[in-house]
């Protein structure tokens, strides 16, 4: 029997493993990078191992310091959760080798699906439709679209769509070193692009005696950049003779490599009902709850067992329902999916939903790991009540401090297309993505969370001044003018205009019913609005309905001395710099690559902004930015092109 | 109408006489300031001011009633900078180029006296052209105090900012010249003794603006300048900067901290005062809408003595004050010898006192003058005059004749002195004074044994009574700078509020003595 285990991971799944050992009464053990010492996984394990620094593959990469880990905390098993380490077969193999219980499956088993090269020349042996592998060399026009990919690859890194052959060289070179980055591989090929089609996978769970479960689909078909964005099971497109062959292909390639423990086998489905296995993932699945409030069915507690050599009698218990999951990411959908990082000053979220978050409250957002901030998964009869349910829940989150995609999923859970089961691959893009990412705040309600935010402070101000606290804020003997205070909400300005009229605050087009430093009421065309306000370090933020309106105060005055110099190029975001292709006083023309940085495994390049020379260049390869630090300045060239 | 109607009604007037006094020079020259990219001067002290602080506009009627435009072509109040409160004086360029007329000279003097007798920094926000010429005569001599004012504010350790948006020349020029701080705005700031035409006229020397009195001249050259602003804003923002870095602290003691607001509604106070002023009205009405709230709000003293005069003890925004208001108008020996004891009873534990005028003056008659009436009053006067701790006194009725005096009128120096729009303040009431008048005309036709125009009486009479009614009215007043501004009887709490967290910018102590009071 397992006694204590390791999780050799992070984040929500860490928690998500802890739950059930907690729940078996087995021992939870965390190890954790410097960034993440103050995180929840860390507090709630009973014991936990630093890794020091804060890389990847200075830590949770670090299959010997987490062998190590759990030799000092005394655990005898040892969980990867996904991502990470989970699908290196040396590191299973190393757990193996030093006497502690391994909670996936044999080594050679995921090294026959590590390479995903070799898996599918496995799976086609197999019987298994698959899909033709291209040369990278030998891609033609007639080949167009294609995807890159990385072999060792997941989770949508290291991909890349090309449909233009010109663009398959950066592609190929980009995608090398981001899988050189994320998995230590810089193996790519290509296969054919199915512009449309349903990302369907089926999870499987085998014991070591030959016994395999397989379970209803999950269809994962909404994604962006390839990265899953809402998951759900069963289906909504999935017919009972399709699920039967999708059932059984899955069952064949478990069994083809002897696979042991939860694993998913990944198909495209085509209209047509046409299907080709995609790889195999042999680790749990980050969208695994739908499949769980599905079939009722707990996999954790399922791997446990089956690592500790139990059989899986019979059939899987049934599916009912249906249950549908959203991954909450930081980040701004609307802005490129630009990771977004800081601290979560708010973070509930309360509903009839799971949620599986590895933050909470007051947890700072970092630039070093993934920023997938929470799992919310609703299970209801029908697909419809559980998108309502979800979407319902999501609204009413209370979060606040980090800019998410909640906006966007809401959005998708209510968007006639995916709630008529039309939403394939290609669904979050173009047009729709453009109208699915806008924000589900009325930009109308902007000028009232400014005012709000106005008030309130004026309000504050008024009481916390030691001087004059009885005189009513901004009072006048002698009314002149409006007083004004200007925000910025994302990139625009925004101005509150209000006046004290005898011992109250009132502002044109509203009627101010209270005023607190923490909450104004206005009554705003005979609607009362509630506007929760919060002073944080990143700005004032104002609750409007669902949304929370982060508004930054422009300051009154502006010292000179602190105006940056026109053509600066401001870091969009924390990150590292990668690559830096000029040098100071180099000239460069618009559009060239200056620099690249990297944050939360995206690359983003750095242009110039016109033509001219680099005349400060304040950065070098390797060094961390903070948003907005000045990072170069090109100087336009005189346009006369005298001098 | 009712009391509430007629309060309104003159609300409304205040409000039209004050946008005339915020309308500066008029459209048109406003329209030009502002194309020179300049602020108005309310706009520059909003901006001076700490965000959502308050401002107190003093004497905003300044002017009213003579040839110059309502609020003498100059802003002056105490606003908060930086957290101290600080006297600001800004002219306003879109009268008359911000040129000073005999009425903004009275206006700034009363700025100064303000700020010297409660040790406020001082704040010019400097934009004039100069002494208004046709009226010199009436500012030349006098004026000069402007510039001795300035440098005995520093001299007794309250600091002078002048911040220079424009012209600053001549006399002008020795605001900047006098003040401890000087910040010119570049471009902008023209500061000299004399222009390019007069300097040629004197030694026949060519040479320009920039030369003689540019921003950035005093700044590098002659040192006139301590910062140079590269704008308005840049400017406002340095003075800021000053202000933050004086170290200011307040010699007074600080109020008692957790007050609630007045047991009666401060909205109320529209209908006190009766339109007609013969009828008195009960001041602990108006009390009880001003001071702190709370299960004693006021403690009256001698509460069966000299009804005619309620005497007693509160708070205001936390301050402990004494409070003499008149009851029944007229001031007998009784409360003029309570209200001096009164007065001596806050000097001995300094205690900073309010009078609320309704007052038609000490009693006469026979009766009144054997019982020892001009004894009494005097007591009552020389204790208002000799008193030290600070005064404060509103006019919400009648103030006529030496009870004016008494209840600390303009000439007792309170520190702050305002006016509600039914107030009427006169040697004695219009129909009196007229009546008087025909007396003695009458008596002086009869002595002569000439017949009496009856006719010319009757015509002589009513106009006498209008003009002394006129003259007696709060906007008048006002213009001639005998209060401090005329408000709305609903922000009494708060005027009152903000003059006592002023006036404890100084010590607060009483006087050790007082004049011979003659027993």
């Amino acid at each position: 029997m397992i006694r204590r285990v390791l999780v050799a991971n992070r984040g929500e799944i860490a928690r998500r493993v802890f739950r059930t050992c907690r729940e078996l009464g087995i021992e939870t053990v965390a190890v954790f990078s410097d960034a993440d010492a103050e995180a929840p996984f860390v507090r709630e394990a009973d014991a936990a191992v630093r890794l020091p620094g804060n890389a990847p593959a200075d830590t949770y990469l670090r299959g010997d310091l987490v062998v190590a880990a759990a030799r000092q905390a005394g655990a005898d098993a040892i969980h990867p959760g996904y991502g990470f380490l989970s699908e290196r077969a040396d590191f299973a193999a190393l757990v193996e080798e030093s006497g502690i219980r391994w909670i996936g499956p044999p080594a050679e088993a995921i090294a026959s699906m590590g390479s995903k090269v070799d898996a599918k020349k496995l799976m086609a042996d197999a019987g298994v439709p698959v899909l033709e592998q291209l040369d990278p060399s030998a891609v033609t026009r007639a080949d167009v679209p294609v995807l890159v990919k990385a072999s060792a690859g997941g989770g949508g890194r290291g991909m890349r769509v090309v449909r233009d052959l010109a663009d398959l060289p950066t592609a190929l070179a980009e995608a090398r070193a981001e899988a050189e980055s994320a998995f230590g591989d810089p193996t790519v090929f290509c296969e054919r692009y199915l512009e449309t089609g349903r990302h369907i996978e089926m999870q499987v769970l085998s014991d070591r005696h030959g016994g395999v479960w397989v379970f209803t689909e999950r269809d994962c078909s909404v994604q962006r950049r390839h990265q899953k964005v809402v998951e759900e099971s069963p289906s909504p497109v999935v017919g009972d003779d399709l699920r039967r062959r999708l059932a059984a292909s899955a069952q064949r390639a478990t069994e083809t490599i002897g696979y042991v423990g939860a694993g998913t086998v990944e198909f495209l489905v085509t209209a047509s009902d046409e299907y080709f296995f995609l790889e195999m993932n042999t680790r749990l699945q980050v969208e695994h709850p739908v499949t769980e409030l599905v079939h009722g069915v707990d996999l954790v507690e399922r791997q446990l067992v089956v690592a500790e050599g139990a059989r899986l009698e019979g059939e899987p218990p049934p599916p009912s329902g249906h249950a549908i999951e959203v991954r909450l990411y930081a980040e701004d959908p609307a802005a490129d999916w630009l990771p977004q990082s800081g601290t979560l000053h708010r973070f509930a979220i309360d509903g009839p939903v799971r949620v599986d978050s590895g933050v909470e409250a007051g947890s700072e957002v970092g630039v070093h790991y993934d920023a997938m901030l929470a799992k919310v998964v609703a299970q209801a009869p029908t697909r419809a009540a559980a998108a309502r349910t979800l979407a319902g829940t999501l609204v009413r989150a209370d979060m606040q401090g980090v800019l998410t995609n909640r906006d966007l999923l809401v959005r998708i859970l209510r968007d006639r297309e995916f709630l008529a089961g039309r939403a394939d691959t290609s669904y979050l893009g173009g047009a729709r993505l453009t109208e699915l990412a806008r924000p589900l705040a009325d930009p109308a309600d902007r000028p009232i969370a400014a005012l709000a935010a106005a008030l309130a402070d004026a309000e504050r101000r008024r009481r916390d001044s030691g001087l004059l606290p009885g005189v009513p804020a901004a009072w006048r003997n002698v009314s002149s003018q409006q007083q004004t205070r200007r925000f910025l909400i994302g990139g625009t300005e925004v101005v509150a205009s209000y006046s004290c009229v005898r011992d109250r605050l009132v502002a044109e087009g509203v009627d101010v019913v209270s005023v607190e430093p923490d909450l104004v009421v206005l009554d705003v065309a005979g609607v009362r609005r509630r506007l929760p306000i919060s002073r944080q370090a990143d700005g004032v933020w104002v609750g409007v309905g669902a949304d929370q309106v982060r508004l930054r105060p422009v300051p009154r005055f502006a010292d000179p001395a602190a105006q940056v110099a026109a053509g600066s190029m401001l870091a969009a975001m924390p990150g590292t710099v990668v690559d830096v292709r000029v040098a100071e006083g180099e000239p460069v023309a618009r559009g060239d690559v200056l620099i690249v940085v990297e944050a939360m495994k995206m690359q983003h390049t750095v242009h110039a902004p016109d033509d001219g020379v680099v005349t400060v260049l304040a950065v070098a390869a390797g060094e961390q930015v903070a948003a907005g630090a000045v990072i170069a300045v090109v100087t336009p060239a005189d346009p006369g092109g005298q001098s | 109408m009712s009391n509430r109607a007629a309060m309104l009604d003159k609300l409304d007037a205040l409000a039209a006489e004050h946008a005339k006094a915020v309308a500066g020079g008029g459209e048109k020259y406003v329209e030009r300031h502002r194309k020179r990219g300049k602020l108005l001067v309310r706009e520059r002290i909003e901006l001076l001011l700490d965000q959502d602080a308050p401002f107190l506009e003093l004497s905003p009627l300044a002017g009213w009633g003579s040839d110059y435009a309502v609020g003498a072509s100059v802003v002056t109040g105490i606003g908060v900078v930086e957290g101290v409160e600080c006297m600001v004086i800004g002219n306003d360029p879109t009268v008359r180029g911000g040129a000073s007329n005999p009425w903004t000279l009275k206006k700034v003097a009363r700025a100064a006296q303000i700020a010297a007798e409660n040790q406020l920094v001082t704040i010019n926000l400097v934009e004039s052209g100069g002494a208004d010429l046709p009226s010199q005569k009436d500012i030349f001599i006098p004026g000069g105090a402007m510039f001795r004012n300035l440098t005995r504010a520093s001299a007794a350790r309250t600091p002078t900012i002048a911040l220079v948006f424009g012209n600053s020349t001549a006399g002008g020029a020795y605001v900047p010249g006098m003040s401890d701080y000087v910040v010119m705005v570049k471009e902008r700031a023209k500061v000299f003794l004399g222009g390019p035409p007069l300097v040629k006229m004197a030694t026949g020397e060519e040479s320009d603006d920039e030369s003689l009195g540019g921003a950035e001249m005093h700044a590098r050259t002659s040192g006139l300048a301590d910062y140079l602003a590269v704008d308005e804003q840049d400017a406002l923002r340095v003075g800021r900067r000053i202000v933050a870095r004086l170290n200011w602290r307040r010699a007074g003691p600080a109020p008692r901290p957790g007050f609630v607001d007045p047991v009666l509604d401060a909205d109320g106070l529209l209908d006190v005062v009766p339109e007609d002023l013969k009828q008195p009205f009960d001041p602990r009405e108006v009390i009880l809408r001003v001071v702190d709230g709370g299960d004693e709000p006021f403690d009256e003293f001698k509460p069966l003595y000299g009804p005619s005069l309620v005497t007693g003890w509160a708070r205001l925004h936390g301050y402990p004050i004494g409070i003499l208001a008149n009851a029944q108008g007229v001031l007998f020996s009784a409360e003029s010898q309570k209200a001096a004891q009164f007065i001596q009873l806050a000097n001995q534990v300094d205690t900073p006192l309010l009078f609320l005028h309704n007052t038609t003056g000490y009693m006469v008659g026979a009766e009144y003058e054997q019982g020892g009436i001009i004894k009494h009053g005097a007591q009552m006067i020389n204790a208002v005059s000799n008193s030290a701790v600070p005064h404060l006194s509103v006019m919400m009725g009648a103030s006529y004749g030496a009870g004016n005096y008494g209840m600390c009128g303009r000439a007792y120096d309170p520190r702050f002195l305002f006016t509600w729009p039914s107030a009427k303040a006169a040697v004695m009431g219009p129909a009196q004074l007229a009546g008087v008048l025909s007396i003695v005309a009458r008596q002086a036709a009869e002595a002569k044994g000439q017949p009496y125009d009856e006719a010319g009486d009757a015509q002589m009479r009513a106009y006498v009574e209008q003009q002394i009614e006129e003259q007696s009215l709060p906007f008048f007043l006002s213009g001639m700078v005998y209060d401090d501004g005329v408000i709305d009887p609903r922000d009494t709490r708060t005027v009152l509020g903000i003059c006592l967290s002023v006036v404890h910018n100084a010590p607060v102590r009483g006087a050790d003595g007082f004049g011979v009071f003659r027993m």
